[in-house]
């Protein structure tokens, strides 16, 4: 099983072998259109995930595709890219944001933490394990964000209830429509916590 | 987006000697102001990050609140002394956006969040806000959301604040710096009218920032709430708000300071409910003959003259609520 390619590897080839770290796998989210002034890449030393990175960005670069597309992090997802969804919600020092609205260049030594980073080793994190034990998904795409804003959730204290649970979950859209088990397993998750 | 620099400034003079540059803007929370960059409504050359600056604390004494303009709204909210002494403004910071967001927007950014106009967000179509003299198509367009109070013949657009609708019944002043000094100015006075420059959305001068907000505290502070009906449960604009302050003698209404969102095309006061309600009796008739004077002046579409009467209802709502 171990030498078996990744979905991801096979696409990163397909896509002409580009390397993940330090560069864009892929140029669509940089300044994309050619007449625009260019600015010069920046750089910005942040902690991701407990490791230090330095990446050298456009200054316009969200610290969504910094992730994704300079860091190699695909966990973060994109969705609506405007902040109206949540799929991109990642903790920057401890509390959660946004992603894909947030500058790169404004992150310069900040802690960030995204589902990459949230389970102890091989032991998952209990809101990783109660979306899994209470199917709290179907197409996968906003979990990450869902559990990154369910972990922030119960830390600050506003799982006392379904209806609590669901208003603080309010930043996090599933379109599938996964609530009543997304709910299941933070009320689970919770009072382990 | 267009390519910009960010500027880092150490301090406040350095920051306002930085935005008197042409096509520059503060950057604090960025969560408006990066939404309209990527969809290239605003195109700023350069942004002058505030972040560097020391100025996110919140102040609460016996007489009154002090909130820095970087203090975020998930803070101003959960801080105990706002939510003992200027509830309407917990709650309607608790109405706003999403957890996420409350965690990166700043106080003073959000007085500066622009209209959710459909028709401003899209570059596709003409917007005198956007670009003065192109033309509104929401006045015979899509215009449910869209305001019924203070509306001109070029533009209908609604703010859509929820905390400056809260500042409005607490008399909250902000304190502005600019290249001549500092000034104060109310929040009743911040917000313009459209009228016929409605590009032209605040008071402040090229380059001016808030730097800070004071509300008093008073009994009628104290006993307030906020109302928000959105078309859905969370995470939404609103369709109609209220706030209420009620200054309470026993039964009686010393004193009412009671405002609307989701109606004005700025943070809007409704006099004629306060007049209606002062040295009464809080019974249930006089709160419904005073909620029922509410908006004065409406100038309604077929699309939103329902807004008047769901007015009336959330702002008789609120006061029950607050006078129980």
């Amino acid at each position: 099983m171990d030498e078996l390619i990744t979905r991801r590897e096979v696409m990163v080839v397909a896509a002409g072998g580009m390397a993940l770290s330090q560069a864009p796998a892929h140029g669509a989210d940089r300044a994309s259109d050619a007449s625009e002034k260019q600015t010069s890449d920046v750089p910005v030393s942040l902690r991701v995930n407990g490791r230090a990175l330095t990446l050298h960005v456009d200054q316009r670069t969200s610290l969504l595709d910094a992730l994704r597309e300079y860091a190699g992090l695909t966990g973060t997802k994109k969705g609506c890219d405007r902040g109206a969804c949540g799929a991109c919600t990642v903790h920057l020092d401890g509390r959660r944001v946004i992603s894909c609205l947030t500058l790169a260049s404004r992150c310069q030594g900040k802690d960030i933490t995204t589902i990459e980073g949230l389970a102890n080793g091989d032991q998952l994190h209990p809101v990783q394990a109660a979306f899994i034990e209470h199917d709290g998904l179907q197409c996968g795409y906003c979990t990450p964000g869902q559990i990154m804003s369910a972990a922030a959730l119960i830390k600050e204290g506003h799982a006392g209830s379904d209806p609590e649970i669901r208003e603080w979950m309010s930043g996090n859209i599933c379109r599938c429509g996964a609530y009543p088990n997304i709910i299941a397993a933070i009320r689970h998750a919770s009072r382990g916590a | 987006m267009q390519a910009f620099t960010l500027t880092q400034p150490s301090n406040i003079q350095s920051a306002v000697a930085a935005a008197s540059e042409p096509q520059t803007k503060y950057i604090a929370g960025g969560t408006d102001l990066l939404q309209l960059a990527k969809d290239d409504i605003e195109t700023p050359r350069q942004l002058v990050d505030l972040e560097p600056l020391p100025m996110s604390g919140i102040h609460a004494g016996p007489n009154g609140l002090r909130l820095e303009a970087l203090a975020r709204m998930s803070d101003v909210a959960a801080h105990p002394a706002v939510v003992h002494g200027w509830p309407v403004l917990s709650q309607a910071l608790l109405a706003s956006a999403s957890p996420q967001i409350r965690n990166m927007a700043t106080v003073g950014g959000n007085l500066l969040q622009r209209t959710r106009c459909g028709y401003f967000r899209d570059t596709g179509f003409a917007c005198n806000k956007r670009v003065p003299g192109s033309g509104c198509p929401a006045i015979n367009g899509e215009n449910r959301m869209h305001a019924i109070l203070g509306v001109s013949d070029h533009c209908i657009a609604t703010n859509p604040g929820d905390m400056a609708v809260a500042m409005m019944v607490l008399d909250a002043e902000l304190e502005l710096i600019g290249r001549n000094g500092t000034r104060k100015v109310a929040i009743g006075d911040f917000h313009r009218l459209p009228a016929d420059t409605p590009h032209i959305e605040t008071i402040l001068r090229p380059g001016e920032l808030i730097t800070g907000i004071a509300i008093p505290a008073s009994a009628a502070a104290r006993r307030s709430g906020y109302l928000k009906v959105r078309d859905r449960a969370s995470f939404e604009f609103a369709v109609v708000s209220a706030a209420v302050a009620l200054d309470m003698d026993g039964g009686t209404i010393r004193s009412a300071r009671v405002a609307a969102g989701g109606v004005g095309t700025k943070p809007w006061r409704l006099p004629e409910v306060e007049a209606a309600l002062t040295g009464k009796p809080a019974r249930a008739a006089t709160l419904q003959e005073a909620a029922g004077r509410a908006g004065e002046g409406a100038k309604t579409t077929a699309m939103n003259a329902f807004k008047l009467v769901l007015l009336r209802r959330a702002v008789l709502r609120a006061l029950q609520t607050v006078a129980a």
